[in-house]
């Protein structure tokens, strides 16, 4: 399997993970070790570098992970360069997952200020990963701003409900220069294979492993489900006919010539 | 201008009540079988015809609140900061008629509070006055915050209402939420209940949340006081304030309590809530609004407690003090009303862990 580069850096798994809604900080950290996730996002809110007995932080204290803070909460462009620069200092890193959600119901991301913050992010030297609606001519834009890579959604996030903008994901993947990121709303393994076998670069997981019943077990499944997608894609996969094909009909006559 | 009045005028009390009561088990199943729920369906889940259908609700709300909220749950703790009031409310322990001791927290007295608050592992926590303008208005809002902003990464308000304009002034300073419970949606009800001071002025308060979403405050805590009166006409009401909300200021975030009346002075509620009905209350709620906080308080029984954390809460308070200064000295002769669980924050935090639920302290940030 090839590997996958953004901004440089080499990833052997094409499997982010998020780190919201476990039960606890050490079955987080078992989940995402199984998953062979080497990209995590976390919350810049969710942490909390002022008291030693982080839920969160101490978990991922490890080589397997590089850390993608994310601006979840802010809702506009604004707030989101404020964050940005909060969690480049607190996590020293200047990778940044650019999500503004101005709508807390079903946290969709607002397409305006995405992209005016991540102009602005990319012109402060962040890596900027921005998760957007899955809008074809968005993530040109972004990409031409200067954005690492692009996250459009595949459904709402924590839907759990899959592709459902598979017909845009895949013009977004014809044109895009940049890898694509198919993130929220993947809920199975299969849906994850999917996004792989049309030729996603990655995909990045959070409540599917969260909330399963067993959330080390399904980390492999994913991380199964990932590594077969992508094999499938690279190997080219033959085209699916609804009928079987015998022969020429239509140039069958240039033989008798 | 927008304004729920307009909605709420357009909205009988008496009529609504029969419409809750008149839903049958056929209305009630179509409402669990439906993929999303409207006012109607939630007129169904709170109505007597869904008490059958009980163990069902509390499946299906366990289910969308792990969907959407995992396996977490947030703490906070209210810091009282004052017990002066020039509202009478018949049900409550600050009313203006009742001869108790009556305080503000002094800067120094503040410090302290954060000081043992901080020291229970607190991040979040929600400021509660009475109203009493003079002496605790806006200006006293502005210093106590600024105080307490290095403190906390997440500031919530429970205090007297205030107009736009004094929303704008506060909210930059970090506040996150305000709560404002309209208590009753019965009109007349409300005006027995609240016969003198500002709060007397029903409309006023029914127009606040529509002021706090004008003034683009983050979030927005609602609820009735149950007790008062039909509690399933009540919540209806506030479900249809929650609902026009929603779509109103849809950058905003909502929150739904369920204060039953405390027993205080050895008064009574007139109205009495099972426990069951709580739950089927709890459930309705989740179900009809996958993405809504519900909040459970101290005022609700230890045993309660325990077994409501799966069914569709999302956030806690422990350890509560409902009297100023309550933290650093026990001043129980000022308190607002007697709580009920008085377990402490970390054996709450126990039992939260106990039952497979990362406990999470703080979910917000001061730079935010």
């Amino acid at each position: 399997m090839k590997p996958l580069v953004i901004a440089g850096k080499k990833f052997n798994s094409r499997l982010f993970t998020g780190t919201g809604k476990f039960s606890s900080g050490k079955l987080m950290q078992d989940a995402l070790l199984a998953s062979g996730s080497e990209l995590v996002t976390v919350a810049l809110k969710r942490i909390d570098l002022k008291n030693q007995e982080d839920e969160i932080l101490p978990y991922l204290n490890h080589s397997q992970f590089n850390l993608l803070p994310n601006t979840s909460g802010v809702r506009n462009a604004k707030e989101a360069i404020f964050a940005a620069q909060l969690a480049r200092e607190a996590l020293e890193t200047n990778w940044l997952k650019l999500e503004i959600h101005p709508d807390p119901k079903y946290l969709l991301p607002d397409p305006i200020e995405t992209l005016k913050a991540a102009e602005e992010l990319v012109k402060q030297g962040f890596i900027v990963l921005p998760y957007v609606n899955a809008d074809p001519v968005l993530c040109k834009r972004l990409e031409e701003v200067g954005t690492a890579a692009v996250m459009p959604l595949g459904s709402p996030i924590g839907s759990n409900s899959g592709l459902q903008t598979k017909a845009m994901l895949e013009i977004i993947i014809e044109q895009s220069k940049v890898p694509v990121v198919i993130d929220a709303g993947i809920g199975a393994p299969s849906h994850a294979a999917e996004a792989l076998e049309m030729g996603a670069d990655a995909v990045l997981i959070n409540t599917a492993m969260a909330v399963s019943a067993d959330p080390v077990k399904i980390s492999i499944a994913f991380k199964m489900a990932v590594e077969a997608g992508r094999m499938a894609f690279e190997a080219k996969m033959g085209k699916s006919v609804k009928e079987a094909v015998a022969s020429s009909p239509l140039t069958a006559f240039l033989d008798e010539l | 201008m927008n304004s729920f009045l307009n909605v709420f005028e357009q909205n009988s009390w008496e009529e609504v009540k029969a419409s809750i009561y008149s839903k049958t088990e056929a209305d009630v199943r179509i409402a669990l079988n439906k993929k999303k729920r409207d006012l109607e369906d939630f007129k169904a889940l709170i109505s007597p015809s869904a008490a059958p259908f009980l163990e069902e609700m509390a499946k299906l709300s366990r289910e969308l609140t792990l969907k959407r909220f995992g396996n977490t749950i947030q703490m906070f703790v209210p810091m009282y900061l004052s017990n002066e009031c020039q509202n009478i409310c018949t049900y409550c322990g600050f009313s203006l008629d009742n001869p108790m001791r009556r305080t503000t927290l002094t800067e120094k007295q503040i410090e302290k509070e954060i000081e043992v608050v901080k020291s229970y592992g607190y991040d979040h926590i929600l400021l509660v006055t009475g109203e009493a303008n003079k002496t605790v208005g806006v200006d006293y809002f502005e210093k106590a915050i600024k105080q307490i902003r290095p403190h906390f990464a997440n500031i919530s308000m429970e205090v007297q209402p205030l107009d736009q304009d004094e929303y704008e002034k506060l909210l930059p300073l970090g506040i996150h939420g305000v709560l404002v419970y309209q208590e009753t949606y019965h009109e007349d009800n409300y005006k027995f209940h609240h016969p003198k001071g500002k709060k007397s002025n029903f409309e006023y308060r029914l127009d606040t949340p529509d002021r706090l979403g004008r003034a683009g405050v983050h979030k927005i805590g609602l609820g009735v006081l149950i007790g008062l009166e039909d509690w399933r006409t009540d919540s209806f009401f506030n479900a249809l304030h929650l609902d026009y909300l929603e779509k109103t200021y849809w950058k905003t975030k909502y929150s739904v309590s369920f204060p039953r009346l405390r027993p205080y002075a050895d008064k009574e509620p007139k109205v009495d809530m099972s426990d069951r009905e709580l739950v089927q209350l709890i459930c309705a709620y989740r179900i009809f609004n996958e993405e809504l906080e519900l909040t459970i308080s101290t005022r609700e029984s230890e045993k309660f407690r325990n077994n409501i954390i799966k069914l569709g809460i999302t956030t806690v308070s422990a350890g509560s003090k409902t009297d100023p200064g309550g933290y650093a000295s026990n001043t129980d002769a000022l308190e607002q009303f007697e709580i009920s669980d008085e377990r402490t924050p970390q054996e709450v935090a126990s039992m939260i862990k106990g039952q497979g639920y990362e406990v999470v302290w703080k979910d917000w940030d001061q730079g935010l």
